[in-house]
């Protein structure tokens, strides 16, 4: 084996992790954005809600970064059809994130009269970027077909995308917040989790149907009997989880955490679905990630740059993690 | 006609032109914050943390959107330019990938512990996440610098298939222009930033304020300037010298020298006329661009009409060009005037404090201007000799850029609007009280008199700090 031919396959493994990395890290803190309950008398919860995503937003959203700089560096070919494909909701979701990005920034500054200004500005750029992302994901899945089938499942993908964000997001808020919000997030993830469970369901039923490549991938003896266990590990997951928060919270706020990393599990298993059915495309049923790889040299000069440098990203991050553990209330800014 | 590819350079132009202000910002604003947290915990002495307190707020802000507009920035290639990744992908991608991982993560990560978490680690590593944090910002210029220098004077590569391969990584990032050009915006950054500081501290003197802390600032940032204005004037020097070697086209529209001639005239003011390729209302100094360019009073500068019509639009490049270096004189003076106001511990006249307030966004005019003519002297090349412009162009249809360029051009002009008014409300709130809270845990606004700071060590609150 040569290094055409497998690097291409390190770079996809790559691009994978941060997308899922994104999807989990700047998902909650979407998701926050999302559930953010706009009447006046809950501007306290607000105040907590965002300074518990506070030191971590923007790390997390530089995962989506790392993530479009892979498939740019390794698959440019790639890069350019789908970009092009998304042109408008691309350009949608860069102005959510823009709104969200200043409104959390701004909401904290001297301009504290126009604060629920920017507070709705907050949750409208976060919905923003969520249904833009959920409709990306659901037109990449068909192809970038335009076709009214098309369009629906990608509506479809739309709102399955921002439950699973709400999802995690409130999953994050019952770790992070205590009393009268812990309780509210109880409620909101629980809901969330329901509607998440509906959309993963809709888009597996879709998918494999409209795609037969996928059908054929999945329904395809002897791996059948391997491949369906990440169905059911994510039922189950969306089972138990669901059970467990009708008993949140608890006394001394045992399990609290417990939420969170079942629906991180459920985002990676559904992942995998996802990259099972349509590895090796990198463009389903266009391009190949072997087409659409760019130059070996250029590609190991980079990896031995990621090799070294990831870890040491991870280190740090872990770093912050370790800094900000707890409940967000005690959270100051500057 | 607006066809996709005149949208497409506008959206980029409007694109690059919004983010760039606040990068050039925040890469020396980071020094100066680092600098004011460093002497803090040498000194003790609350003054500083005072200044830290004011400034790591501006900072948090600007960085906002900087973070934000450069996430639109890395998604541009793919949607505007899909010939500029396929063709030099081998080269642009690599270096942003190596922005990313070595200065987006960094910078990102160390802002967070420095914002929130004054009060849950030790001061030291507190002010070491300041450090990590400018850290980040000049390697992210560093990155980002490479790339660009590179498109302007491409070396270390070979062409096969009509696509870049790249022979000697070294080569490809010390490309002939990228020393100099990173010493120039570094610079840029410094200056901008310094007469920022200067700036928005005079604008809180003459609103009455009378702590230390604003004094301070003022002063650090206007001997800063002092020494940097001359600096960028030198480096700039150096930096011509090299364009003259690399770009000679690039020089001549400068200079809007239309015929090959020796001892050719420093103009400084003309009205070049592309279409008959001559200048009118010309006032010049004659010799002295011929002696600053090549340091020979009768040296030769190479005419436009040798290029064919292989020359860049040389109205835009030509004006740029004034403004940056007419706005760097002009900041050399006010820097020098202002250092010698405030020399000992005396106070700036209000004369002079107005003066220096109206020049806090000076710095962001001579960025843009220079950029301007840096990236439309280019023209019309892409990547010089390699890409044209017209040739990297996405196929989308025009109307899509259309409004994708109508909305971030709406979004673009309301966030500039509230930065500068955000700025001046917590200039003026700044005047009055000793350090104003951002977040209020009750809800109601908050003008609290004082807090703590860094350390939970006792702060003496004396009105005069
Ligand atoms: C000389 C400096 C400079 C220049 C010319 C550019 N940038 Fe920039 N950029 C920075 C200096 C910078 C910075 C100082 O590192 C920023 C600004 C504020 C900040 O938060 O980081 C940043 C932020 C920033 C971010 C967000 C980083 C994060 O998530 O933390 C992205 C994705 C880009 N930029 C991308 C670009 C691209 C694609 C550019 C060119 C076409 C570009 N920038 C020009
Ligand atoms: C690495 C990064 C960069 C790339 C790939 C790049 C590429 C481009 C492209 C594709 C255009 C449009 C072509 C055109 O308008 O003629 C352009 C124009 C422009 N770029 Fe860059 N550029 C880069 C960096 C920068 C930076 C760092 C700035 C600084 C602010 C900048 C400022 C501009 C400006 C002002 C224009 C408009 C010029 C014009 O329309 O003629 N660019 N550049
Ligand atoms: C005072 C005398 C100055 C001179 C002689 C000078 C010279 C130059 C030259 C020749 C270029 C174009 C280089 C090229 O494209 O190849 C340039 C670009 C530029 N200038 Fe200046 N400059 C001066 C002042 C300033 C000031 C005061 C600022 C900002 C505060 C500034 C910011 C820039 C920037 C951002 C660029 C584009 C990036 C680059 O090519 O380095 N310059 N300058």
């Amino acid at each position: 084996m040569n290094d055409a031919h497998w690097l291409p396959i390190i770079f996809v493994g790559l691009t994978g992790l941060a997308v899922v990395v994104y999807a989990i890290l700047d998902g909650y803190d979407l998701g926050v954005g999302i559930l953010l309950p706009m009447d006046s008398p809950a501007e306290p919860h607000r105040d907590t809600m965002i300074a518990s995503i506070g030191p971590f937003w923007d790390a997390n959203e530089t995962w989506l970064v790392l993530a479009i700089g892979l498939i740019l560096i390794a698959f440019p070919a790639a890069h350019s059809v789908i970009l092009t494909n998304l042109y408008l909701p691309v350009a949608v979701m860069l102005i959510g994130l823009i709104m969200r990005g200043v409104a959390f920034d701004f909401r904290a500054k001297a301009a504290i009269d126009h604060k629920l200004a920017w507070d709705r500005c907050f949750k409208f750029g976060s919905l923003l970027t969520t249904f833009s992302q959920g409709y990306m994901l659901g037109m990449y899945v068909m192809g970038f077909q335009t076709h009214w089938m098309s369009q629906l499942f990608a509506i479809l993908s739309a709102f399955g995308v921002t439950a699973a964000y709400s999802y995690i997001g409130g999953a994050w808020l019952i770790m992070k917040t205590e009393g009268a919000l812990q309780e509210k997030a109880v409620r909101w993830t629980r809901n969330s989790g329901r509607a998440t469970f509906a959309g993963v369901i809709a888009v597996s039923v879709v998918n494999p149907l409209v795609n037969p490549g996928v059908f054929n991938r999945w329904f395809d003896f002897p791996l059948v009997m391997f491949v369906l266990l990440i169905p059911a590990l994510c039922f189950f997951a969306f089972i138990f989880n669901d059970i467990l928060l009708a008993r949140l919270p608890k006394a001394k706020d045992r399990h609290c955490w417990l939420p969170f990393v079942m629906v991180i599990g459920i985002f990676v298993l559904c992942f995998s679905a996802l990259a099972f059915s349509f590895f090796p495309d990198i463009v389903p049923g266009q391009m190949t990630i072997w087409e659409a790889a760019s130059a070996p040299k250029s590609l190991m000069f980079i990896l031995w740059g990621a090799i070294v440098v990831i870890p040491v990203i991870l280190m740090y991050t872990a770093l912050s993690y370790k800094i900000f553990h707890g409940k967000a209330t005690e959270l100051h800014y500057h | 006609m607006l066809d996709t590819l005149m949208l497409s350079r506008m959206q980029f132009a409007a694109n690059i032109s919004f983010h760039i202000l606040f990068p050039t910002i925040t890469i020396a604003l980071c020094w100066f914050v680092f600098f004011f947290k460093l002497r803090f915990d040498q000194t003790d002495n609350p003054v500083w943390m005072r200044a830290y307190r004011f400034w790591v707020k501006v900072l948090a802000l600007t960085f906002a959107i900087g973070v934000v507009s450069g996430i639109t920035m890395s998604f541009q290639f793919g949607t505007n330019w899909p010939g500029f990744m396929e063709t030099v992908g081998n080269v642009a991608g690599p270096l942003l990938g190596y922005e990313v991982l070595t200065a987006f993560f960094l910078e990102a990560t160390f802002l967070g512990i420095m914002l929130f978490g004054m009060h849950r680690v030790p001061s030291k590593v507190h002010t070491f996440s300041a450090l990590m944090v400018a850290v980040g910002t000049t390697l992210s210029a560093f990155w980002i610098l490479a790339l660009n220098s590179w498109m302007q004077t491409p070396s270390g590569y070979t062409m096969i298939d009509g696509v870049v391969h790249v022979v000697s990584w070294w080569d490809v990032i010390f490309n002939p222009s990228f020393p100099y050009r990173l010493a120039h915006m570094l610079v840029a950054s410094g200056l901008t930033a310094a007469f920022f500081v200067a700036g928005i501290s005079a604008y809180r003197i003459l609103k009455g304020d009378t702590k230390k802390a604003p004094r301070l600032a003022l002063k650090a940032g206007l001997v800063i300037a002092a020494i940097l204005a001359p600096t960028q004037a030198l480096l700039g020097d150096f930096h011509g010298l090299n364009t003259l070697q690399h770009q000679p086209q690039k020089v001549a529209a400068m200079e809007a020298v239309w015929h090959t001639e020796k001892s050719a005239p420093l103009l400084l003011f003309a009205i070049p006329d592309e279409e008959n390729k001559t200048n009118h209302f010309e006032i010049g100094i004659p010799g002295l661009a011929s002696l600053i360019l090549t340091h020979d009073i009768d040296g030769e500068i190479k005419g436009l009409t040798e290029f064919g019509d292989n020359h860049p639009p040389v109205k835009p490049v030509f004006y740029g060009f004034r403004i940056m270096v007419g706005m760097g004189m002009l900041m050399w003076c006010v820097a020098w005037f202002g250092c010698y106001q405030v020399r000992g511990q005396r106070e700036a006249s209000p004369f002079a404090l107005k003066l220096i307030s109206w020049m806090t966004f000076s710095g962001w005019v001579a960025t843009l201007a220079g950029w301007y003519v840096t990236e439309t002297g280019r023209q019309p090349w892409l990547v010089t000799d390699v890409l044209l412009t017209a040739d990297a162009v996405t196929s989308t249809p025009a109307s899509h850029v259309g409004l994708s360029l109508a909305m971030y051009l709406i979004v673009y002009a309301f966030l500039l609007w509230a930065y500068i008014h955000t700025l001046r409300l917590m200039a003026r709130k700044s005047v009055t009280v000793e350090e104003f809270e951002t977040q209020s845990p009750t809800g109601d606004s908050t003008l609290s008199p004082t807090t703590i700071s860094g350390n939970s060590r006792p702060v003496n609150q004396g009105a005069n700090l």
